[in-house]
């Protein structure tokens, strides 16, 4: 293993009085039952004061680990091997990685000298205690004050984070507060006892798009503002181009390449950084426009159309017969798929587009409101199906689901997942079955040894691969997929998008994607509707949606879409919706 | 700004490890869910052994005829409370050597005049020869075979040997021991059989459908495990006829002690029902077109029996101990008929405990130790029931 310097690049321009942690030849190892595994191999890297160092990664990269080791903060059977973590100090540098679990010094590091922001907001704060409370113990600890100090001190820090009347939220729980409310408290909390580094541990990933981009750039304002030297660890190559100064990319716990933005997105030397750089950059182009015609011109009849759909929740059962606390779900939703058209449905968490896919296959019952199925000559009212009925439309009209993990039943080999609506179905059985599981595996990219494993030995990719080839087996018409690509990784992301492009071209499909994900709805779909708080506010071609929205809150939320170029930031500069 | 640098080498294919153990992995990618769990058990060792003991008890409960040296109810009036007896390799010869010889050392018997006690001290002259697969005292093995070879006892059948001691009525308590291990450990069986079908049936009914039918489910359940077992036993227990023979008070026993142990079952299997129910799994099931039945019997349950297995272990030591209390107590099982709970009534007044306290600590040392490895066993069932967390 060698490490290769650009030449060309210009060497270090910072003073050295800059670098505030310093990391040497970092190696950790987890000791596993029959293995250890090296999670993190030989990484060095430098925080400095003001500055952003990302880093990237995909799942497993050992990034997390990482930044957890810079506090101490590991697994019991995980342990630092080799390597110095040295953080600046006026008497000389400390090195962390010697401390021990409970030195004082470690303790007065930790929230003390170096912050640290999770990624799950909920579960990082107490649900017993008032968010200021929280905050007021770690001014107290840290910065000894007194009472009245420290709650003063909190309402101003509530108010630099931007919470809507501090002196009140102060007192107010965490379930009480929104996603991005709740990780604006984490920031402060983060922040209270002033430190000079702070680390951010996927700190948008469980917000939506919107909000993601406002607290991406709270965080971004308060750290130049104070000076901190800032580590942000991601999955995703678009905040990396937004909001950093350098960054390094892992793999396999390995630095395999580090350098500035810019050198990383358009000088890229290692193939990891380029293929991880090619599957972000290619959704950012539409593969369904280039040279092919419009489904929707072509075709006279669309194939499945809905009509004033709606949902409410709590409204109907009520035996008092209030009303007025009824959620509308979905409200009032009418489109039209046409053959061979993929529809994308896009939209924060919360606005009602998965609600929309179950309606559409009757796992929710609507309201009110109608669904027609054209596929087989004859319209068929499916708000109207019998549950008989109901068993015809859904061989036609197929899920594809978010979490590959939890949608393979783990107790049958993937022969027996992928061939149960067929036996069901009754349509085949023994040698027949047999070879249109491996005809299915072939379509998807698996092999047929595949056939007679659990589904614990695949990947995650892999496992979406069988989900798809289980929805095919019955020569669907429709395939509805909710967030299909969500819980993947950005490289198999891609991957997955264009195994579901190619099935289309060959079989004759539909697509119905829900997605929270405007990039990956870009690259796959012909239409795109977007929904919020369950209306449906606005529905174009996806080419017209992307780059020249009509409404506010689809100019909120594309410009809120961070751009992988970080010669061209978008999310700064973005359009906001108030509503 | 930093330099821009970069490793040289290809790009690595998987997570870098370095193996611990030498040898083979295990080849898990085609393992089904059983050997996924068996594999996961085997790990824990206590759990093993517990397996094992309880294995073993439930072979000498099968084999008890043949295990026990005597017939359980053999009373020889002339050994009433005798101490147990010693297992012996050596003896000494007429001649003065001491050779090889399997023995036992007879009693002699001094009886206080003053009270009419007879008293036993070991008398280390009396040898009594025993030996491996000896003729016995004549049986039928599982009512069926009849036989009379025993697997351990005195060479002349005439002669005596207690190995824990006798009972009040001279009958030796390690035979009453081993036949009570087949009636005290079956009776778990049978009785956990009839909770686990009406637990099973009437929980899965209460968390596939839920509503109205899961309502008036857990109603009943809570009205019956709301009512006091003990006086209910009694009271249920005391209505048995006298007349009935031993076998069917046996099971009118366990209908009782069942019938009041599927409620918790029940329960469990329901809250399971109910996280499986919404599972996407099982969505994608009922989507795939499956029928109720179908969904129920190939999605849910299988994903439950490991999870049942482990309730059900849990499940049998209560019923043990619930038998073991009723007879106990005089309103369980009655003689002829010889279970734990029948042999510790014996051991009910403190002059038995201190002059023949071996009846006391025998039939307690076995409840404990069935109730200890089903536990044990349990617990580890329930660790490894889901192959599939983490």
């Amino acid at each position: 293993m060698q490490m290769q310097a650009v030449t060309t690049e210009r060497q270090s321009d910072g003073a050295e009085g800059d670098v505030v942690l310093k990391v040497e030849n970092l190696s950790l190892d987890f000791r596993l039952r029959t293995q250890i595994l090296h999670a993190v191999r030989d990484v060095s890297f430098e925080l400095q004061r003001g500055k952003t160092l990302c880093l990237v990664g995909e799942s497993g990269s050992g990034k997390s680990v990482t930044a957890r080791a810079l506090l101490h903060i590991l697994d019991k059977n995980g342990a630092i091997t080799s390597g110095r973590i040295l953080l600046a100090g006026k008497s000389g540098d400390i090195d962390i990685a010697t401390l021990t679990e409970h030195s004082p010094e470690l303790l007065k590091i930790r929230g003390g000298r170096i912050g640290l922001i999770f990624q799950e907001p909920m579960s990082s704060l107490s649900p017993v205690h008032t968010i200021g409370s929280q905050i007021v113990e770690a001014l107290r600890l840290h910065r000894r004050m007194d009472k009245k100090q420290a709650r003063a001190e909190t309402i101003e820090l509530l108010r630099q984070v931007e919470i809507p009347n501090p002196d009140k939220m102060i007192d107010r729980y965490t379930f009480e507060f929104s996603g991005g409310m709740r990780q604006r408290a984490m920031i402060a909390m983060a922040l209270a006892a002033d430190p000079e580094i702070l680390i951010a541990d996927e700190p948008t990933t469980a917000l939506d798009v919107t909000t993601q981009a406002e607290i991406l750039d709270l965080i971004k304002r308060l750290q130049v503002s104070r000076g901190m030297a800032m580590l942000l660890i991601t999955h995703d190559m678009g905040i990396v181009a937004e909001v950093a100064d350098a960054v390094a990319v892992m793999r396999y716990g390995r630095i395999v390449e580090a350098g500035s933005a810019d050198a990383i997105f358009h000088d890229a030397r290692h193939p990891y950084t380029q293929r991880l750089l090619n599957s972000t950059v290619k959704l950012e182009r539409n593969q369904r426009s280039d040279g092919r015609a419009d489904p929707v011109l072509l075709a006279h009849q669309p194939v499945l159309s809905v009509r004033h759909l709606s949902k409410l929740y709590g409204a109907s059962t009520s035996w008092f017969g209030g009303n007025a606390h009824a959620i509308k779900a979905v409200d009032d939703v009418s489109f039209d798929l046409y053959p061979g058209e993929n529809l994308g449905i896009v939209g924060e968490s919360g606005s009602g587009k998965t609600t929309l896919g179950r309606l559409i296959l009757r796992t929710v019952e609507p309201t009110s409101g109608q669904v027609s199925y054209f596929g087989r000559g004859e319209p068929v009212d499916v708000t109207g199906l019998s549950k008989r009925q109901l068993k015809a439309f859904h061989r036609d009209v197929r899920l594809v689901f978010q979490d590959p993990f939890a949608s393979l039943n783990p107790r049958m080999t993937v022969k027996e997942i992928v061939g149960d609506p067929l036996v069901v179905s009754g349509t085949m059985k023994g040698a027949a079955l047999e070879r249109r599981v491996a005809e299915l595996l072939d379509l998807v990219g698996l092999d047929a040894m595949a056939m007679e494993r659990y589904p614990h030995a695949f990947s995650g990719g892999q496992r979406q691969r069988i989900g798809i080839a289980r929805a095919l087996a019955l020569d669907p018409k429709i395939i509805i997929a909710d967030e299909a690509t969500a819980a993947l990784d950005v490289s198999i992301r891609a991957q997955i998008l264009d195994l579901l492009l190619e099935i289309q071209q060959r079989l004759d499909l539909s697509f119905v994607f829900i997605s929270h994900d405007i990039s990956v709805v870009r690259y796959f779909c012909d239409r795109v509707a977007v929904m919020h708080r369950g209306k449906l506010v606005e529905m174009g071609t996806a080419e017209q949606i992307c780059t020249d929205p009509q409404q506010p809150y689809t100019k909120s939320l594309i410009s809120a879409v961070p751009n992988p170029d970080p010669r061209n930031k978008r999310m700064m500069h973005r359009t906001r919706f108030t509503a | 700004m930093i330099a821009h640098t970069f490793i040289e080498d290809a790009p690595e294919t998987g997570p870098a490890v370095s193996a611990l153990k030498t040898g083979k992995p295990i080849e898990t990618d085609a393992a089904g869910p059983w050997r996924l769990m068996w594999t996961k058990f085997v790990r824990n060792k206590v759990a093993v052994v517990a397996g094992i003991i309880i294995l073993m008890l439930y072979m000498i409960g099968l084999f008890a005829e043949f295990l026990a040296p005597t017939l359980p109810d053999t009373s020889r009036p002339q050994f009433t409370n005798a101490p147990p007896q010693e297992i012996r390799l050596f003896a000494d010869q007429p001649d003065g050597s001491r050779e090889f010889l399997l023995h036992v050392t007879g009693y002699t018997m001094t009886v206080d005049q003053a009270s009419l006690r007879r008293s036993y001290v070991i008398d280390d002259n009396q040898v009594v020869p025993i030996g491996f697969f000896v003729q016995g005292a004549p049986y039928k093995l599982w009512g069926v075979f009849p036989s009379d070879t025993h697997l351990i006892g005195p060479l002349n059948p005439s002669d005596t040997m207690y190995l824990l001691g006798t009972d009040k009525l001279g009958r030796d308590l390690l035979s009453r021991l081993i036949h009570g291990t087949r009636i005290s450990m079956s009776i778990g069986l049978i009785g956990v059989t009839i909770s686990l079908i009406l637990g099973v049936v009437l929980g899965s009914i209460s968390g596939f459908y839920g509503g109205w039918i899961d309502l008036v489910i857990q109603r009943v359940i809570e009205v019956i495990s709301s009512m006091p077992t003990i006086p209910l036993w009694l009271g249920l227990a005391a209505a048995i006829p006298l007349t009935w023979s031993p076998l069917t008070v046996y099971f009118v026993i366990t209908l009782i002690v069942s019938l009041f142990g599927w409620t918790g079952l029940a329960r469990e299997v329901r809250g399971r029902f109910f996280a499986l129910r919404s599972e996407d799994f099982v969505t994608a099931a009922r989507l795939d077109g499956s029928s109720e039945r179908r969904l129920i019997f190939r999605h849910i349950l299988p994903s439950l029996t490991s999870h049942i297995l482990a309730v059900v272990t849990l499940a049998l030591p209560t019923m043990i101990v619930a038998e073991t209390a009723l007879s106990f107590l005089g309103i369980g099982l009655k003689a002829p008929v010889v279970s734990w709970g029948v042999l510790l009534q014996d051991a009910q007044n403190v002059r038995t405990i201190a002059n023949a306290s071996w009846l006391l600590i025998w039939p307690s040392a076995a409840v404990v130790l069935t109730v200890l490895a089903y536990n044990f066993l349990g617990d580890g069932l329930r660790d490894a029931a889901d192959p599939y967390e983490s």
